[in-house]
């Protein structure tokens, strides 16, 4: 009955992986199609993906989304970081928990309810819509992410590390730099990763802080989406998919020459 | 470290907590009390809650995002199952992640390809006997792209706290002479109950607000509470109308969190001993 059971389940399983991947894939194929609608494939050509390359105002919004991504990443990393110090030290229980839920408010809103609010925000500081704006409202939604993959890395730290530190004669420049940082790393790096996936999909909160002259992938792609197919949208989604890959390969690359499996299973929790 | 330096370092993050935390949320607020013309008046939420087309709409939306959340369970969990029992799961995880890692545009740019006229899916219907329909911009759907999108997130933590489960548990319960679903229903199921209470947390928010999904594949209707938002701030620039949906939002979003956390402490006590 078991061996059955576990039929069904390779069954079931295999049938729910195509169906998360078929829409991907149906992208990707009809990137190579000579026709121009997703629908009956005309035969292999690259066009679209020469036409994607000659376009130069979708090269300028992919280096634009790439640099909002990095900056973002590597700013909200350095806050969020801060942030898990402060909840980490908090010495009253209450501070602590006040911290966590505030810290948690903008993971758990709706994206139309970050973009009206930080519209809001923008324009009553009467900052310009545009990079500057949308730059802020990543590094503000990616903060939290970062704070909750620091944070289980510094609750696990044992506290003897930094005494024994100290009674060697360390000073505090030297725990933080020699210590602490080092062994809070592979959260940190976690928190990266996650930051820059986060700003490279996000599409709501850019969509209402973005202004009239700036423009992400995310919001390029819903504008051209809506007039309809357009096959040169698939060719960019080829590219995206590998350059997903080559992330995610890279983030798992160095998760698991850093992390023992017990750490790691930490971490997802504190994720949930 | 002394006072003022630990002050001074943690200044970034105050700052942004202030900043971007709490006063686009007081922002909000404050907002909904005021009409086009910039008067103070209450008249936003008495349009709110004495016209219908609002009130349905947010029935709507309730009713939409718990359809997204249903179906999104209903797949996932078995998923999150059989993918637990796996020898390599941790790779079999990865490839769960991964589509999550592609750009939501683009997933929903791809329905509208499958869906179209002459996608896959009316092939494959017409292919089976079954004819042509009229698929996309339907509300049937919006509902099932957004599951299709959400179905990622829901099987992470319900995976995440399957494997967390002791195996000796499991074990115990057979040798006590426990059958394979009283096993399931008895341990498997309320053990992994914080798992499924975070997956419907992290499926059923978002899913209130799909507005890009609504406009793409739903055809272009205002038909969710998070359309409504849009609509007002970028559309009909009357932010404070969108302010107070954007209030129900938020005072819906609470309740939802305050239901499904009311376990979550008790595994806080379990974790602790």
């Amino acid at each position: 009955m078991q061996s059955k059971a576990s039929k069904f389940g390779k069954f079931y399983l295999i049938f729910i992986f195509l169906l998360l991947y078929i829409p991907i894939a149906y992208l990707i194929i009809y990137s190579f199609s000579k026709g121009t609608t997703m629908a009956n494939f005309h035969g292999f050509t690259l066009k679209h993906y020469q036409d994607l390359f000659a376009d130069k105002r979708m090269l300028a919004i992919f280096l634009n989304t790439i640099l909002i991504a990095l900056l973002s990443s590597l700013i909200s990393t350095i806050i969020g970081t801060i942030g898990a110090f402060a909840v980490h030290n908090a010495r009253k229980r209450h501070t602590k928990q006040t911290l966590l839920s505030l810290n948690s408010i903008l993971l758990v809103s709706p994206d139309v309810i970050i973009g009206a609010s930080f519209l809001i925000f923008f324009t009553s500081l009467s900052v310009p819509l545009g990079f500057w704006s949308v730059l802020l409202s990543h590094i503000a939604f990616e903060i939290p992410i970062v704070l909750l993959m620091v944070l289980p890395r510094l609750n696990e730290m044992s506290p003897s590390l930094i005494n024994a530190a100290l009674d060697l004669g360390a000073t505090p420049s030297q725990i933080l730099s020699q210590i602490i940082i080092p062994y809070i790393q592979p959260g940190i790096i976690a928190g990266f990763f996650m930051a820059i996936t986060y700003s490279l999909d996000d599409f709501a909160v850019t969509f209402f802080v973005t202004g009239n002259g700036f423009t992400t992938l995310s919001v390029e792609i819903y504008s051209r989406a809506r007039q309809g197919i357009d096959l040169e949208i698939n060719a960019l989604s080829g590219i995206m998919f590998i350059f997903s890959l080559i992330l995610v390969l890279v983030y798992y690359f160095i998760e698991s020459h850093n992390v023992s499996k017990g750490r790691k299973k930490n971490r997802l929790e504190a994720v949930e | 470290m002394n006072k003022g330096t630990k002050a001074i370092f943690m200044t970034p993050y105050i700052l942004w907590l202030g900043l971007f935390v709490i006063a686009p949320v007081g922002l909000i607020f404050y907002y909904s009390f005021f009409n086009v013309q910039g008067q103070f008046t209450l008249d936003n939420y008495r349009n709110f809650f004495a016209s219908g087309t609002y009130l349905a709409m947010t029935a709507n939306s309730v009713l939409y995002a718990f359809l997204i959340t249903l179906i999104a369970l209903l797949i996932s969990y078995p998923m999150a199952y059989y993918i637990s029992k796996l020898k390599h799961r941790d790779l079999w995880i990865l490839l769960v992640i991964l589509p999550t890692w592609i750009n939501l545009l683009l997933k929903a740019y791809a329905f509208i390809g499958l869906l179209s006229r002459d996608g896959l899916v009316n092939n494959l219907s017409q292919f089976f006997g079954l004819g042509v329909h009229h698929m996309l911009f339907t509300n049937a759907s919006f509902i099932l792209v957004a599951a299709y999108i959400q179905i990622p997130f829901m099987i992470l933590p319900i995976y995440n706290s399957l494997v967390d489960i002791n195996g000796s548990f499991i074990r115990a319960s057979h040798d006590l002479g426990a059958t394979t679903y009283q096993t399931f229903t008895k341990i498997i199921l309320p053990l992994t109950k914080p798992g499924i209470q975070s997956g419907v947390q992290i499926v059923f928010i978002p899913s209130l607000s799909l507005f890009m999904l609504s406009r793409l594949i739903g055809g272009n209707k205002i038909i969710t509470l998070g359309t409504a938002v849009e609509e007002h701030f970028l559309t009909t620039m009357n932010w404070g109308m969108g302010s107070t949906i954007g209030v129900v939002l938020i005072i819906s979003m609470v309740i939802v969190m305050l239901l499904t956390n009311t376990k979550k402490k008790k595994r806080g006590q379990l974790n602790a001993k």
